[in-house]
C-alpha cells in the first residue's frame, strides 16, 4: 500500500480523497493555488504545497508544477480527483515518468476515452449498441432516404463541417426529411462551405443512465449498478440517483452486461463510468466513457456499501476485484443534489461572495460533501459547485422526504444557490413518480434567451 | 454642447478580459465608436463568461480595468461618451 498520496485537486473532491487517505492510514498532500490559501482541504491534509497563481492554467492545470510538488513531498501516488488533469493522458504519463502511481485509468484508457469517435468504433466492434448514424456523409437525398428507412424516424441531420449545435435539423418522418434535406444542405454550404450532411437516429425523450465500472490489473471487471443522471441543464447534471426509477431488472442486467463488455473492449483499469442514452422503448445506446471518479459517485457508494475512492487506491496498489454486482449487499435508495453558487432565478448566473451564514443539514440519512464553512470566501476562479447533498433511505419516497427536509435545513447566505430549485423539484409530482426525461428541467427554468 | 458620459461597471466580481481569446484583438480601444448593446469585454466568474455590453451609442473614452485582472462587484470598467 502507498505511504503518501498527493491530491491534485481542490474543493469537495480534494476533501473526499484526503478523508479516504486518513481512513486508510495514508499521509496526504494537498496542493493549492494562491486563491485557495484559506481552503478547507489544506486544513485536513498532512502537508500543503502551493502550486501557482489563481488562474487554473497556472496552478491546477500546471502539470510541471504538480509533478514537482509530488516529487518534493515524496508522495508515492497521486489522485487526480475529477476535472482538471484527471483525464489527461499526458499527466498520467508524467506521473509514470517520475515513478509516481497515477490513481486512475491507464494512459491508453485515457487516450481512447478522450477520442469519442474512436471509442464509438470500439464499442460497435464489441457489440455495445451505439446510436445508429450514417457511416459516411452524403449530399444526396436518395441516399439519405434509403439510410433512414433502415434506422427509422425521427432522425437528426447535421452539417459534417458544423459544431456547437448549429445546422442541426430534426426530421420526424420521410416527408420532413424530403422537405428539410435540401435546406440543411444549403445552410451547411453557406455556413461551413461544405454541403455534406451526417444523419443520426434522434432519440426522443431519452434518459441518461450510466454504469459504474471497477477493473483491476488482472482482467477482473465488475459494474456497481447504474446511476440515473437524467435531470440536467445544458448537459450539466443537477440531480442523480441510484438505482434508477426507469430500469427493470432485465434492462439493468442487459445494460450492466453491455457496460462490462465496453470496459473489456477498452482493456479498462480502475474506476470508470459508461454513459448510455436510454430510449422510452427500452433500447439503449453507448454515449461515452468517463475515465475518472465522478461527481455523483456517492449515490453508488451509499447503495452498494463500496467506498469507490478507497477501491481506486486499493486497485492502483495491485488490489484485486473478487466480487461481482450480484455479491454486493445492495440496499435502499440514494439521491444527490448538486448545489451550485448560482441564481436559478437569474438564468443560473454565478453568485460569488463570502459565506456569512452557514448552517449544514444533518440527521438520519444525510451525507454532505462540501468544502464550505462560515466565513469562507468563494474564489471567482473556480467551479460553482459548493456542496453535494445526498440523502439515503430504504425507499425512494423515503430518500425524497429526507432530501426535502435536509434542503430546508440547509442555509448558505447571502450567496444565491440552487437549493430553492431542488426544493421545488422534490415536490414535483413527475419527479416523485420517477417520470422524467432529459428535457425535464425546462418545466422549472425558462428557455434562456441567446444572451443578446 | 455639453457631452454626457456613462460608466460601465462590473455586474459582479470576476476576471476581466478585453478580448475573446489570447490571440484575438481587443473588442474595443479608446476612441472607438460603439453601438448600444455592442460587446465591450468579457467577465469570467466561476468559469461562466458574461458579455459586458455598451448601454448606449457613443465613444469609448476610458478603459479603467486591466486586462485579465480580477474585478470586484461594481468596479469601474469603461467610460463611454454618449453620442
Amino acid at each position: 500500500m502507498f505511504s503518501k498520496i498527493l491530491v491534485a485537486n481542490r474543493g469537495e473532491i480534494a476533501l473526499r480523497v484526503i478523508r479516504a487517505c486518513k481512513e486508510l492510514g495514508i499521509k496526504s498532500v494537498a496542493v493549492y493555488s494562491e486563491a485557495d490559501d484559506k481552503s478547507l482541504h489544506l486544513k485536513l491534509a498532512d502537508e500543503q504545497i502551493c502550486i501557482g497563481p489563481p488562474i487554473s492554467a497556472k496552478s491546477y492545470l500546471n502539470i510541471a508544477s504538480i509533478i514537482k510538488a509530488a516529487v518534493q513531498s515524496g508522495a508515492d501516488a497521486l489522485h487526480p480527483g475529477y476535472g482538471y488533469l484527471a483525464e489527461k493522458e499526458e499527466f498520467a504519463r508524467a506521473c509514470e515518468g517520475q515513478g509516481i502511481i497515477f490513481i486512475g485509468p491507464s494512459p491508453a484508457n485515457l487516450e481512447q476515452a478522450g477520442d469519442k469517435m474512436a471509442a464509438k468504433k470500439i464499442m460497435e466492434k464489441a457489440g455495445v449498441p451505439v446510436i445508429p448514424s450514417s457511416p459516411a456523409g452524403t449530399n444526396r437525398l436518395d441516399e439519405a432516404l434509403r439510410f433512414c428507412r433502415t434506422i427509422g424516424y425521427p432522425v437528426m441531420i447535421k452539417a459534417s463541417g458544423g459544431g456547437g449545435g448549429r445546422g442541426i435539423r430534426i426530421c420526424k418522418d420521410e416527408g420532413g426529411l424530403r422537405e428539410d434535406f435540401p435546406i440543411a444542405k444549403a445552410e451547411a454550404a453557406a455556413a461551413f462551405g461544405n454541403e455534406t450532411l451526417y444523419i443520426e437516429k434522434f432519440i426522443l425523450q431519452p434518459r441518461h443512465i450510466e454504469f459504474q465500472i471497477l477493473a483491476d490489473k488482472f482482467g477482473n471487471i465488475t459494474h456497481l449498478g447504474e446511476r440515473e443522471c437524467t435531470i440536467q441543464r445544458r448537459y450539466q447534471k443537477l440531480i442523480e440517483e441510484a438505482p434508477s426509477p426507469g430500469l427493470t431488472a432485465e434492462l439493468r442486467k442487459a445494460m450492466g452486461d453491455a457496460a462490462i463488455r465496453a470496459a473489456k473492449a477498452l482493456d479498462y483499469f480502475n474506476a470508470g463510468t459508461i454513459e448510455f442514452l436510454l430510449a422510452p422503448d427500452g433500447n439503449f445506446y453507448f454515449m461515452e466513457v468517463n475515465a475518472r471518479i465522478q461527481v455523483e459517485h456517492p449515490v453508488t457508494e451509499l447503495t452498494t456499501g463500496i467506498d469507490l475512492v478507497k477501491e481506486q487506491i486499493r486497485l492502483s496498489a495491485d488490489g484485486k476485484i473478487d466480487y461481482t454486482f450480484d455479491d454486493l449487499n445492495k440496499r435502499g435508495w440514494a439521491i444527490e443534489c448538486r448545489i451550485n453558487a448560482e441564481d436559478p432565478d437569474r438564468n443560473f448566473l454565478p453568485s460569488p461572495g463570502t459565506v456569512d451564514v452557514y448552517r449544514s443539514p444533518g440527521g438520519y440519512g444525510v451525507r454532505l460533501d462540501s468544502h464550505l464553512y462560515q466565513g469562507y470566501e468563494l474564489p471567482i476562479y473556480y467551479d460553482s459547485l459548493i456542496a453535494k447533498l445526498v440523502s439515503f433511505d430504504l425507499t425512494r419516497d423515503g430518500a425524497i422526504a429526507i432530501m426535502k427536509r435536509a434542503l430546508e435545513e440547509f442555509i448558505i447566505s447571502p450567496l444565491k444557490t440552487s437549493i430553492p430549485l431542488y426544493r421545488k423539484i422534490m415536490d414535483d409530482s413527475s419527479f416523485r413518480k420517477g417520470e422524467f426525461d432529459t428535457g425535464y428541467i425546462s418545466k422549472f427554468v425558462p428557455e434562456e434567451d441567446d444572451d443578446d | 454642447m455639453a457631452t454626457k458620459r456613462v460608466e460601465v461597471r462590473a455586474p459582479m466580481s470576476g476576471i476581466f478580459y478585453r478580448q475573446p481569446g489570447p490571440a484575438d484583438p481587443p473588442y474595443v480601444e479608446i476612441g472607438d465608436t460603439v453601438k448600444k448593446k455592442q460587446v465591450l469585454a468579457l467577465l469570467e466568474t466561476m468559469k461562466v463568461y458574461q458579455k459586458i455590453k455598451s448601454p448606449v451609442n457613443g465613444k469609448v473614452v476610458e478603459i479603467a480595468a486591466q486586462n485579465q485582472s480580477p474585478l470586484k462587484d461594481d468596479d469601474l470598467i469603461f467610460v463611454i461618451e454618449v453620442s
